[in-house]
């Protein structure tokens, strides 16, 4: 059975770095990975639709940042993402699949919205908002809590469970949408309060989206300390890596599943109140609008670090911006910025394996080993 | 007769990351030899071998086969130059029988004739005397007979070098005799064999010569019958290190755990505990002997309110101050607020008693971070007693943040032991503590249990190797299949005598 000598070695070899490599040299790879995305997509644009990249580039840029009210849109639309993000962090961590964040957001909204049209006539803004606060929260608390108690209970499967709910909030939103169409016919809830703004978040500091910025990095801010910190963060932190080793600690697994779903439900909840009181000041089935999926990538990136949540949800909005303005600009079929951002979040995130892994060519590994 | 392959192994290099785990290491197996290829825990046994069987590609160095320099890219690889490696970890397809797991990956292009397979599979077990029923499911074998399927596996596709990694560590002392044997027909065969191991009483009885390896670098070789098992452990840990374990006689014994009646079911209704009565004083080592999977798991368990023990059984703890305590019906919250000193060291290190992928306060704070009543966790006073642990357990570790699943075995074990240890147990239980350690962390840790029983703590050790078990236990409970065989002296018993009574209950051994 033997074989021709041979005495190849394989083209590449992969192999995990041992030392991180330093904090400057991990940006840089990533510089590299942008510039090299910018080049790919040039020779697309260019190649492709026949226009000049960098024009398409610039446009992107002022799709996202081109006047103040624009940039503003964009801190409004990561902040929301953010918000979701922080929810899922603490089910991730527990490696409790939570993709039940669209569901919880809408019960979250129809819980503000609720507020906003049977309390907006008797109580002023500053109360008002509270209470919208606090039953957005409880709404979306228990639309985590269930999946939850099945969990701890039954050991159903989450992913199912929180996506099934997804489902059925959609349906009740509907449900809400007919009762409080206005005008009648229109299928939509239209502008809830839009002549009084009663429930609608105040100026903070001139601006219109002041309060959420602030709301949500204190979320964010709270979450980092509390998954970092707390005894119950640890808990979670257990809990996730082994329920057999959770169980040896003393900790109760159940109480912790079904207390760590509550606050994820409850902070996505508040992501219904900010796009419903703070940004939309309406109602949709689409109010969600499938940002409960992409707050999934942006938690898993940064490892559940609220600071990183911040960087990477920052991007995705800006390309999603940059997108949605050439198409219009340029008049461009949806797919081709689609695939503008495709490429460049690919780049963006392939970078992230030359970081921890090294890749080794054939001829290189000779070298060393004359050396 | 055939002729064995002649295997030069020439600078072999190996690195993960930092970690340099076969550094220039020369390795020569000869046609026709048993090589034990001896070195503790983490000296690149495994990687060197692997290197060998296609599983790793070496960094550096060269592999010649009969004088000619071959790259081994993959296991098809190996196999073509007629090497084949059984692992620690069998590589067997549970559902699958033996003779399609022996066809399993061939990649035959026409049907495979499994008749044929038997026929031949039958002349393979016929030469060197194995028994394979190749209709039998795996998961329906015994660890042994597992063992004995991938050799025939490897056999069938023509390997005539075979390496053994670890393959006594899970045999029972009469399997391992069996095995010995067919390792000794296949070298009659011309077989060459490595045999992985740290056992150097099973070096001296089987191994025609023996290559050391210590951190990553090859020590020398030597043929086995010019040498004895102080030089070898010498050889192996770098220093002299004395090779008899302490057995100091109990201090006045008092009764701490009353276990009575005590039976336990696992989730398929199947008894895996059956009405186990045993008594533990502290101040004295109890072994806990048996086959794997015999009850020792559910054993430990139940004491730490892990596992639920049926209607009738009775755990009474008394703690050295304090009123008795029974442990049945408590969960592992109720025991840690009662605060009576029960330590554990769990057989899976990173399933149950530690967290891989935290770092060594984390992992020191998992029994204590309850402590106190701030929400936030107290990271300070673990991160002193795992300062404390490193310092007098000797952990070799580049820091306190590293997760500890970057920490070579003994490493990690010394963490779980130093924390349980902290806690100043009153009963202190351990299941297969010294697994997978070399010899120094091994000493290290009977060291400290015996510690513990000077103490006066009740020290529970479950053991896998009966001559340890032997030298540290003042008593020995047998188990077999859930039931205790028979409760012996550790100063009087044979090895003989418990091995028998793992595998018959004591009336049917003594009858």
């Amino acid at each position: 059975m033997n074989r021709e000598p041979n005495a190849r070695e394989p083209f590449v070899r992969v192999s995990k770095r041992g030392v991180a490599i330093p904090m400057w040299k991990a940006f840089g790879i990533r510089g590299i990975a942008l510039v090299a995305s910018l080049v790919i997509c040039s020779i697309l644009i260019y190649g492709i639709v026949k226009l000049n990249p960098l024009k398409v580039f610039a446009a992107m840029f002022e799709g996202a940042f081109g006047t103040n009210k624009r940039m503003w849109v964009m801190i409004r639309d990561m902040m929301m993402l953010l918000c979701i993000s922080v929810g899922l962090a603490p089910a991730f961590k527990m490696r409790f699949w939570n993709i039940g964040a669209e569901g919880q957001i809408l019960v979250g909204g129809i819980a503000s919205a609720a507020c906003m049209i049977y309390l907006g006539k008797t109580i002023s803004t500053i109360p008002l908002m509270i209470i919208m606060l606090v039953f957005s929260t409880l709404a979306g608390g228990l639309w985590g809590l269930i999946p939850g108690l099945f969990k701890a209970r039954w050991k159903t499967n989450e992913t199912l469970f929180t996506l099934m709910m997804n489902y059925i909030a959609i349906q009740i939103t509907a449900y809400f949408v007919a009762m409080w169409e206005n005008p009648i016919g229109s299928n939509t809830v239209g502008v809830i309060n839009s002549k009084t703004k009663v429930g609608w978040f105040p100026e903070v500091f001139g601006q219109a989206y002041g309060l959420n910025v602030i709301l949500v990095l204190a979320l964010a801010i709270g979450m980092f300390i509390y998954l970092r910190y707390s005894k119950q963060g640890y808990e979670i932190a257990v809990v996730g890596e082994s329920e057999n080793t959770a169980r040896y600690a003393a900790i109760n697994v159940g109480k912790v599943i079904v207390r760590t779903m509550f606050i994820s439900g409850a902070l996505c909840g508040i992501a219904g109140f900010l796009a419903v009181s703070g940004a939309s000041h309406t109602i949709s089935a689409s109010t969600a609008g499938g940002r409960g999926f992409t707050a999934i990538i942006v938690a898993w990136l940064a490892k559940f670090n609220s600071f990183v949540m911040i960087l990477i949800s920052a991007l995705i909005v800006f390309l999603d911006k940059g997108a949605i303005e050439i198409a219009s600009r340029f008049n461009l079929n949806n797919h081709v910025s689609s695939m503008l951002t495709g490429i460049i979040l690919f780049f963006i995130l392939g970078s992230e394996f030359f970081i921890n892994y090294q890749v080794h060519f054939r001829s290189g590994k000779h070298k060393e080993v004359q050396a | 007769m055939e002729t064995g392959k002649a295997i030069r192994m020439m600078d072999i290099t190996k690195t993960f990351g930092e970690v340099v785990a076969n550094d220039k290491v020369c390795l020569d197996i000869h046609p026709g030899e048993i090589l034990a290829l001896l070195g503790e825990n983490g000296s690149g046994k495994t990687t060197l071998m692997n290197m060998l069987s296609g599983i790793y590609l070496p960094e550096g160095g060269q592999i010649c086969i009969n004088d000619h320099p071959q790259v081994i890219r993959c296991p098809k690889d190996a196999f073509c130059l007629g090497i084949g490696m059984i692992h620690q970890h069998f590589k067997l397809v549970d559902v699958l029988t033996a003779a399609e797991n022996i066809v399993l990956g061939l990649n035959e292009h026409k049907l495979v004739d499994l008749k044929n397979v038997r026929v031949q599979v039958k002349q393979i077990c016929d030469r060197y005397g194995f028994v394979v029923d190749p209709d039998k499911k795996v998961y329906d074998m015994s660890v042994s007979e597992k063992q004995t399927l991938e050799i025939v596996k490897v056999l069938y596709r023509g390997a005539d070098v075979l390496i053994l990694d670890e393959p006594t560590a899970v045999l029972t002392p009469q399997e391992t005799a069996k095995l010995f044997t067919v390792m000794r027909n296949m070298k009659a065969d011309g077989k060459s064999l490595v045999i992985i191991t740290h056992k150097l009483h099973e070096v001296m009885e089987i191994s025609d010569r023996v290559a050391v390896l210590r951190k990553g670098r090859f020590i020398g070789d030597i043929a086995t019958k010019d040498t004895n098992p102080q030089q070898l452990t010498d050889m192996m840990v770098g220093r002299a290190v004395s090779l008899n374990i302490d057995r100091p006689q109990p201090i006045n014994p008092v009764e701490r755990l009353v276990v009575k009646d005590v039976t336990v079911l696992d989730s398929d209704g199947v008894k895996r505990l059956d009405n186990v009565s045993f008594t533990a004083y502290g101040g004295e080592i109890l072994g806990i002997a048996g086959i794997t999977g015999s009850g020792q798991r559910e054993l430990l368990e139940c004491i730490a309110g892990l596992a639920r023990v049926e209607k009738g059984g009775s755990i009474r703890f008394l703690p050295p101050e304090g009123k008795e305590e029974e442990l049945v019906g408590k969960n592992p919250l109720d025991i840690y607020k009662l605060g009576v000193g029960l330590a554990f060291v769990p057989e899976d290190r990173f399933g149950m008693g530690l967290v891989g992928s935290m770092d060594l306060t984390d992992n020191v704070m998992l029994r204590s971070y309850k402590n106190g009543k701030s929400m936030f966790a107290d990271r300070k006073t673990p991160r002193a007693l795992a300062q404390k642990i490193v310092k007098e357990l000797e952990v070799v570790t580049p820091s306190l943040t590293i997760p500890l699943r970057r920490l070579s075995g003994g490493n990690v074990q010394k963490v779980l032991v130093g924390r349980e240890i902290a806690g100043k147990p009153s009963l202190m239980m351990s299941a297969y503590a010294v697994r997978g350690l070399d010899i120094n962390t091994s000493y290290t840790i009977y060291h400290l249990l015996n510690k513990q029983k000077e103490e006066g703590a009740a020290v529970i050790y479950v053991g896998e190797d009966l001559d340890v078990l032997l030298e540290l236990c003042d008593r020995i409970l047998v188990l077999c299949a859930g039931k205790v065989s028979a409760v012996v002296d550790g100063r009087t018993a044979r090895k003989e005598e418990v091995g028998l009574l793992m595998t018959h209950l004591g009336e049917e051994a003594t009858a």
